[in-house]
């Protein structure tokens, strides 16, 4: 039973590749399937066949408009350079328009690309939420998934799209780029005073650290019992009171209170989904309703006072005489 | 070996090297200035600080010899410094060049056949240095209170100081319908390697751009400040922050970095310090474009500027805070208007 302590799947079991439950569309799929030794390692082996669809195909192009446009952006700033391309891609953006152009549609050059980036992209984002909803139907499935992916579509469209508006400035959107963009969240925090004192945005690092929390107790625990077979549904069946139940009380025994098989996935997907939900919230919240996250605090007693270590100071700008 | 475990072999080796050539190891020296909690502390690589001890001493001082009628009644056209005495005039000189052209020697700056002559670009501005070193110490008392600076503490021994800046126009790039220059995303070094506006200089330590983004009030009244200027911002404290060797709690209490009552002194210094830069920068070096010759002006034909690390040199107090102006009173006479 060794094989189960490793961190990959050892045990590849392999017959003629399966096309699957025979549900609607399922003809409409490409290739016939293969197996690759690499794949069952990290999940199941066979690969394909696949479905794209209409809103699939749609999706990849809008999606390849998008990146083609930021991509195509980022290799202009360093002049068509190739080397540099690569060497500075992790600095490289393409900005939203500056705050003079309010929500007025700017030349290409002075935003418009981001504009159209923009577009692009969330039109790709919402053609592959209707793939994720209609593919879940075609199988009969609950649309969990699809619903999951909403609400970080959500906390997408607040930061590029919701909140800018409601502030009247394009300029207040996130740029397209990789350290671009982590710098603009800081600078967010930055501008609004501090985002560790929003409740929103304390909701949703705990629903983020709590997700991870739950994930790994709830992998940690199918893993401990996969040694009865507790990973696989037929021996889950037949091995009650070996696999499935020595888990629930393992946790009964060390903290008293066990999910179910059931319920542990509702409390993973709610706190999952509600991590950019509420973070959502926060982000929509800032600049239009409240402007400094700790002044808000302090106003309401989330923020207590310090005691001071340094002699008092005060800012020199308010003295007289002061220079500029 | 399979092909793929090589592959995934070698990308494991880069993301080591990256991360060794990234970060310091452990152990870090952590020293806490705050109250606990509030992560006010500054941590320094033990491994390094001997390296920059070295590279912060000052340079032996000659002892004072005030004998001799003033300068000026001795030699020609000593516009400055013509009240010093002779004895006190030879020594400064003398000091000069062993902190600022101590290969080239007096040639660096005279006409060695005729010392007073004015035939030598870096003479003319040299003698303007002299006198913004003493409008330094005597007008800014309030950044480098009585430590003081001398030609030293930005030159280190080189006729041009290491760390100066000129206005940044960027990279080459291509234009047209290719969006235009936002002045950041590039790897910019004069701000810790952040993706930040590689330029805050022009906009803050030239010209007088308002720094304060952080809003004033918990609900908004009307604070128009964007989160690309508070980018720019960001950009000119991580050039603070570089430039001393410090975080930004050597300040801020980053609960609230626009409190001042939570702040620590040192942000009041930081506040003239920026104030002092700019006075320098319009007041004493863009009044010397002309007099540079092309090979010394930046891409833009601009003059050298100083920023906080042309004194300050990775050191939260240049030459870890030697009072160096005390032992050259003449570098502190106050200045003339």
């Amino acid at each position: 039973m060794s094989q189960y302590q490793n961190i990959f799947t050892r045990v590849q079991v392999r017959g003629p590749a399966y096309p699957g439950v025979n549900v609607l569309q399922a003809s409409n799929r490409i290739g016939k399937g293969y197996f690759s030794h690499l794949l069952g390692i990290i999940g199941d082996a066979q690969l394909g066949p696949i479905y794209l669809g209409g809103t699939g195909i749609a999706s990849l192009i809008f999606g390849f408009f998008a990146i083609e446009i930021i991509g195509l952006n980022m290799w202009a700033s360093v002049n068509w350079s190739p080397i540099q391309f690569v060497r500075q891609l992790p600095w490289l953006a393409l900005e939203p328009p500056s705050p003079a152009w309010g929500l007025h549609i700017p030349p290409l050059n002075q935003g418009g690309w981001w504009l159209m980036a923009g577009f692009f992209l969330t039109t790709s984002i919402l053609l592959w939420w209707v793939r994720m909803y209609r593919r879940a139907r075609a199988l009969g499935l609950g649309t969990h998934a699809a619903w999951a992916f909403a609400a970080a579509i959500w906390l997408y469209l607040v930061l590029g799209f919701i909140r800018p508006v409601l502030m009247g400035s394009w300029g207040e959107a996130v740029p397209f780029g990789i350290f671009p963009h982590l710098d603009w969240t800081a600078a967010f925090s930055l501008r609004y005073g501090n985002l560790f004192y929003c409740p929103f945005h304390m909701l949703s690092i705990a629903f983020l650290y709590g997700a991870t929390m739950l994930f790994a107790m709830h992998g940690a625990t199918v893993l401990a019992i996969s040694r009865f077979g507790g990973e696989r549904e037929v021996d889950q069946v037949i091995d009650r009171g070996t696999a499935y139940e020595r888990g629930a009380l393992f946790w009964r025994w060390t903290m008293g209170f066990n999910a179910t098989a059931e319920s542990i996935h509702r409390w993973a997907w709610w706190f999952a989904v509600l991590c950019p939900l509420v973070g959502g919230i926060g982000i929509l919240l800032t600049g239009t309703v409240v402007d400094n996250w700790y002044l808000w605090g302090v106003k309401h007693g989330i923020a207590p006072p310090y005691p001071d270590l340094f002699p008092h100071v005060v800012d020199p700008a308010t003295l007289p005489g002061a220079p500029k | 070996m399979s092909f793929p475990i090589r592959i995934a072999l070698g990308l494991i080796a880069v993301v080591v090297v990256a991360l060794a050539l990234t970060f310091d190891h452990p152990p870090i020296e952590v020293f806490q200035r705050g109250y606990r909690g509030l992560a006010m502390v500054e941590n320094y690589n033990p491994r390094r600080l001997a390296a920059v001890e070295a590279a912060n001493q000052t340079p032996a001082i000659l002892p004072q010899i005030h004998a001799g009628p003033p300068a000026s009644t001795v030699y020609k056209n000593v516009k400055v410094l013509g009240d010093v005495d002779v004895g006190e005039f030879t020594r400064l000189m003398a000091s000069i060049t062993t902190w600022v052209a101590p290969q080239q020697g007096c040639a660096y700056c005279h006409d060695v056949n005729n010392m007073a002559a004015d035939t030598v670009y870096t003479k003319i501005v040299s003698r303007r240095m002299i006198e913004m070193v003493r409008h330094v110490n005597a007008d800014w008392k309030t950044h480098v209170a009585t430590t003081g600076v001398t030609c030293y503490t930005c030159h280190r021994g080189q006729p041009v100081p290491e760390y100066i800046w000129f206005t940044n126009p960027g990279q080459p790039r291509a234009i047209g319908a290719a969006f235009t220059n936002t002045g950041m995303a590039m790897p910019a070094p004069q701000i810790g390697d952040t993706a930040l506006p590689y330029d805050p200089f022009t906009p803050f330590l030239e010209q007088a751009n308002e720094i304060r983004v952080e809003a004033p009030t918990a609900l908004p009244q009307g604070d128009r400040q964007s989160i690309k200027q508070t980018e720019w911002t960001y950009a000119l404290m991580m050039h603070v922050s570089q430039s001393l060797g410090v975080n930004c709690t050597f300040c801020h209490n980053s609960r609230s970095f626009r409190d001042w009552d939570q702040s620590t002194p040192q942000r009041v210094s930081a506040w003239y310090g920026i104030r002092m830069v700019r006075d320098l920068n319009t007041q004493y070096l863009d009044p010397l474009k002309s007099t540079f010759p092309a090979a010394r002006l930046g891409p833009l034909g601009d003059n050298a500027k100083v920023n906080c690390a042309t004194c300050h040199q990775g050191v939260y107090k240049p030459l870890f805070g030697k009072a160096v102006a005390a032992d050259f009173p003449e570098l502190s006479a106050a200045v003339k208007p």
